[in-house]
């Protein structure tokens, strides 16, 4: 099928909108690995939507030549899941932020999840609100000093990938803005899941948080800092990949070096596919500084699909009781005639 | 009424025919007296009586039993003549237990018919009550009606000995004691009763047979005792020649839904959060998916109203419903619906409010709020059907006006029509509403696609997503004639805003001219709307009757108004509106057309009586 398609390139998906991020804002390196994804994919163009809500990021369909829906502050799970419902056949991406898929959206993304509806997640995590200029968001670190925390948060913040892992997603991952590569692999995985993609993206807002993720972007130090998962494989990080992770005695999640007495086989190996999600979930807790983030498709299962068992009902009921008629539906139940 | 005396009066006994009957059951949420109610409807509807119900139920599934707070009560008129509502005044009551006694005796009317189960009048029912004594020893009390105690807790145990049932499934079947006596009381054939037993209980053959020896029971008491001297006769009505079925507000809707689904050959996405008393509407409509329907059950109204959006946007017909509460959190993405100018429908069935309110219970308090109750200019069409048959027209309507014209529209329906049920003349396929929809399939210009870009009703295009080369952007955001690209310029805000309201405005010429009832010219127009037409209209007909110079003219478009109400207002002295509120719609005639309209308004949970609007009517004649 892909092969009847004219070959699109990035420049094919670009909107005739100038794009108004600030200057070096992470948002710019996600668009342009988006762009580069989708012509691979063997999809025509006009079968992509992209649903947004409120907020820097949800600025994203504009800048697409697809379809595309910018809605309102938390809702583009909803927007997104009536959508899909009237076009099951179409690849539908929701683009959004900490602020509005946590804060606001919180229920509309937990349900969307839960019921493994056929759209891609993609959360820009900036871990502040950057269009309406600097409040802390609900991903913001404990004492994070904003402009309405002058003395510094004091609530905890929220771990995206904890509530998409805790609302058992079928596809969960993470990646990094500037991490062009590792990003564009994400995305095509995000794209090729059946059921709902989450992928949280630590994204750099270069004005109101500058550098709350250079620990993982930065070369040379990131290297100390996250460990790429990859499925099959142990857990190994480092700049000399000398250092590993594994379960203890206890079960717990403890980094060791890669030296004497320990192996890489002692090492804890990634299984993306476990039906369980609870390995998924201990490798999310795993938090800057004490140990190193985990990056890469945390967990990639296969459970049925929303969309598909909603459409497979009418189809269903279209079989079993024939096209609907409405002569038949008028004169069900108890009739009468009334004469002339 | 009249009283003809028959020879085949059974036993002797005298055989009345009357034109008009109101029966009211009431007993606890537990005692089965909407099933009761629901199934003399049946009845009646299928001999071919006129019919119109009033269910009264409470908020509480299961409130404390035998308390006046759980009492539950089903009203239906049934008539040889065209009637408009379920009736001012009950001719004859039943009541189940002393609460429901206590708490609907008043609208019995004097010499009226009272069947009371005498079981239930035993000390901690009547304390629960408040009775200090029960009212069937006290002499002055119950003074005025014909009373017939009648032990239906012992009786009905006694109908279903043998079967095996417990005491408690037993005393479940005292609703249809109660309906077979009073079946027997209006001669009612109750074959469409036994025929609904058989199908419900069909798995269950000792529970069936014990209701129809119930029934039966009940049926025998009334034949075979002294103490119903009377039997009364209701012959059918002459409605117009047709083929009928009984209708309620709710059920119509859903079919209204399928009927435009049809005719406008597009799959239907409907979105909706559990809520009364609107419900109902995706109970029924979960059942027609072989008609391309598909039903999401949401998180939260958010999420309805955000998914009817989304699947507007993908191109098929979509349509939420909620009752005020719902409306409020809808609000939101209503206007969402408003600025990115996508066909929806958003259905109100209005309930007592503000807040949860009455949740079970009718009012009209909702008009202002879908009408300016968004944050900005935010215009958009509203319909209110008339009946629970009319909730089957107007959601065509409602539907037809949303894909034409490109914008969300609200119905406002309302817990009395929602659950109240009449016959409904079932159409023909080619009766029904054409509704014409063109997704375009190529670009409007030759600079490409340009989703603002308006016929000369200011109607942009609809696109199906998924068509090539018609990929577009919308959203929230204002935006710019004729490309939808964002645009804050002041020019252009207004435009838009203007914009906006004219293509709404402009829909006043393509519905239905106003009509009236009555003189086009005189001392008094009577303007009602949604479901108060039945009480208004039956008491403007009566002044009319009784020499009046009086019309009625009934509101079915409150946004844009029909283009002539203006005209009409213009040819009478005086205008009076009837409203189940505080005066929301005498609020925007006032100030529509600078006419000092009167207002009746009641905010008791319960339709207008009749004879309140034609007391309001004498009262204003007589200024």
């Amino acid at each position: 099928m892909s092969s009847l398609l004219p070959q699109l390139t990035a420049k094919d998906f670009a909107s005739d909108q100038e794009v108004r991020w600030c200057p070096r804002c992470g948002d710019y390196s996600i668009l342009a690995q988006m762009k580069k994804v989708l012509p691979d994919l063997g999809i025509p163009r006009e079968k992509f939507c992209f649903v947004s809500g409120i907020g820097c990021s949800s600025r994203f369909p504009y800048y697409m030549n697809t379809y595309g829906f910018h809605s309102i502050h938390g809702r583009a799970p909803a927007v997104a899941t009536g959508f899909k419902l009237a076009q099951p056949d179409m690849q539908v991406w929701v683009i959004t932020g900490d602020g509005d898929a946590l804060s606001i959206g919180g229920n509309h993304l937990m349900h969307a999840i839960r019921r493994n509806i056929d759209i891609n997640i993609v959360l820009f995590n900036n871990q502040i609100y950057g269009l309406t200029k600097g409040q802390y968001s609900p991903t913001s670190p404990l004492g994070s000093k904003t402009k309405s925390t002058p003395y510094g948060s004091v609530d905890n913040p929220l771990n995206p990938l904890s509530v998409a892992i805790g609302c058992e997603a079928t596809f969960v991952a993470r990646a990094v803005d500037v991490d062009i590569k590792h990003l564009t692999a994400i995305l095509k995985r995000t794209a090729a899941h059946k059921g709902t993609s989450f992928v949280e993206v630590y994204q750099d807002c270069n004005v109101f948080n500058s550098g709350a993720f250079y620990y993982a972007s930065k070369k040379g130090e990131k290297e100390d800092n996250i460990v790429y998962l990859e499925h099959g494989k142990p857990l190994i990080f480092g700049k000399d990949r000398d250092k590993g992770v594994r379960l203890n005695a206890h079960g717990r999640i403890e980094v060791v070096e890669l030296s004497s007495g320990i192996s890489e086989d002692d090492l804890l190996f990634h299984d993306e596919n476990a039906e369980d999600p609870s390995l998924a979930f201990l490798l999310a807790q795993m938090r800057h500084p004490e140990f190193p983030e985990p990056l890469g498709v945390f967990r990639d299962v296969e459970r049925p699909v929303y969309d598909e068992a909603v459409r497979s009902q009418v189809t269903h009921a279209r079989e079993q009781l024939g096209e609907g008629n409405l002569d038949a539906l008028f004169n069900s139940g108890d009739t009468w005639v009334v004469d002339e | 009424m009249s009283a003809v005396d028959t020879p085949s009066a059974p036993e002797g006994r005298q055989h009345e025919q009357v034109d008009t009957v109101v029966v009211r059951f009431c007993g606890d949420s537990g005692d089965g007296m909407q099933l009761a109610g629901t199934q003399f409807t049946n009845v009646s509807a299928a001999f071919g009586n006129d019919v119109s119900t009033l269910p009264d139920f409470p908020a509480e599934i299961r409130a404390p039993a035998g308390t006046i707070a759980g009492v539950s009560g089903f009203q239906i008129c049934f008539s040889s003549q065209d009637i408009f509502t379920p009736g001012d005044e009950v001719d004859t009551l039943v009541a189940m237990n002393p609460a429901a006694l206590k708490s609907n005796v008043a609208d019995l009317k004097r010499g009226g018919t009272l069947i009371v189960n005498e079981d239930a009048f035993e000390k901690s029912n009547l304390v629960k009550a408040g009775y200090d004594k029960s009212p069937l020893d006290d002499g002055d009390a119950l003074a005025g009606f014909r009373v017939h105690r009648v032990p239906m807790t012992r009786l009905t145990r006694d109908s279903v000995e043998g079967l095996g049932l417990s005491q408690r499934e037993a005393d479940r079947c005292k609703n249809f004691f109660a309906l077979g006596l009073v079946y027997w009381l209006y001669d009612r054939d109750p074959k469409p009763t036994e025929d609904w037993v058989n199908a419900k209980f069909g798995s269950k053959p000792a529970i069936a047979e014990a209701n129809m020896r119930a029934l039966k029971g009940g049926s025998n008491y009334g034949f075979s005792t002294e103490s119903f001297t009377v039997h009364y006769e209701v012959p059918p009505a002459k409605l117009a020649p047709g083929k009928y079925r009984k209708i309620t507000g709710n059920e119509a809707l859903a079919m209204g839904m399928a009927a435009a689904a049809r005719q406008s050959n597009l799959d239907l996405v409907y979105s909706g959060y559990p809520i009364t008393p609107a419900s109902d509407i995706l109970h029924e409509l979960a059942k027609f998916k072989h008609f391309g329907i598909t039903t999401f059950q949401a998180e939260d109204e958010i999420s309805a109203m955000s998914a009817a959006v989304g699947a507007a946007f993908g191109g098929t017909m979509s349509v939420t419903a909620s009752s005020g509460p719902g409306i409020c959190l809808k609000g939101e993405a209503m206007g969402l619906g408003v600025i990115t100018e996508l066909p929806m429908v958003i259905i109100d069935v209005q309930r007592g409010g503000p807040s949860t309110g009455l949740p079970t219970k009718t009012e009209q308090s909702d008009l202002m709020l879908v009408m300016f109750g968004r944050n900005g200019e935010s215009p958009l069409p509203i319909v209110a059907p008339a009946t629970p048959g009319d909730c089957f027209w107007m959601m065509q309507e409602a539907l037809r006006i949303s894909v034409e014209f490109m914008t969300p529209v609200v119905i406002l329906s309302d817990g009395y029509i929602a659950n109240g049920a009449e016959p409904w003349m079932i159409p023909r396929i080619d009766e029904l509403t054409p509704i014409h929809v063109d997704h375009p399939d190529s670009a409007n210009t030759e600079n490409g696609f340009q989703p603002y870009l308006r016929d000369e009703r200011l109607v942009r295009p609809w696109v199906r997503p998924g068509t090539p080369g018609l990929e577009h952007r919308v959203g929230g955001l204002e935006k710019a004639d004729v490309t939808g690209n964002v645009e804050y310029s002041p020019d252009n805000h207004q435009h838009m805003s203007d914009t906006r309201l004219r293509k709404v405005q402009g829909i006043a010429s393509f519905i239905p001219e106003q009509e009236v009832n009555g003189p086009k010219s005189g001392d008094l127009l009577v303007i009602s709307w949604g479901g108060t037409f039945g009480s208004v209209r039956t008491a403007v007909q009566q002044c009319q009757e009784a020499g009046k110079s009086v019309a009625h003219t009934h509101l079915r478009y409150m946004n844009p108004f029909p283009k002539n109400l203006e005209s009409i207002i213009r040819n009478y002295k005086q205008v009076l509106i009837p409203e189940l509120n505080l005066g929301q719609l005498a609020f925007i005639i006032r100030s529509r057309f600078l006419v000092d309209a009167i207002s009746l308004n009641k905010i008791q949970g319960k339709p207008f009586k009749v004879s309140e609007v034609i007391s309001k009517i004498n009262d204003v004649l007589a200024n």
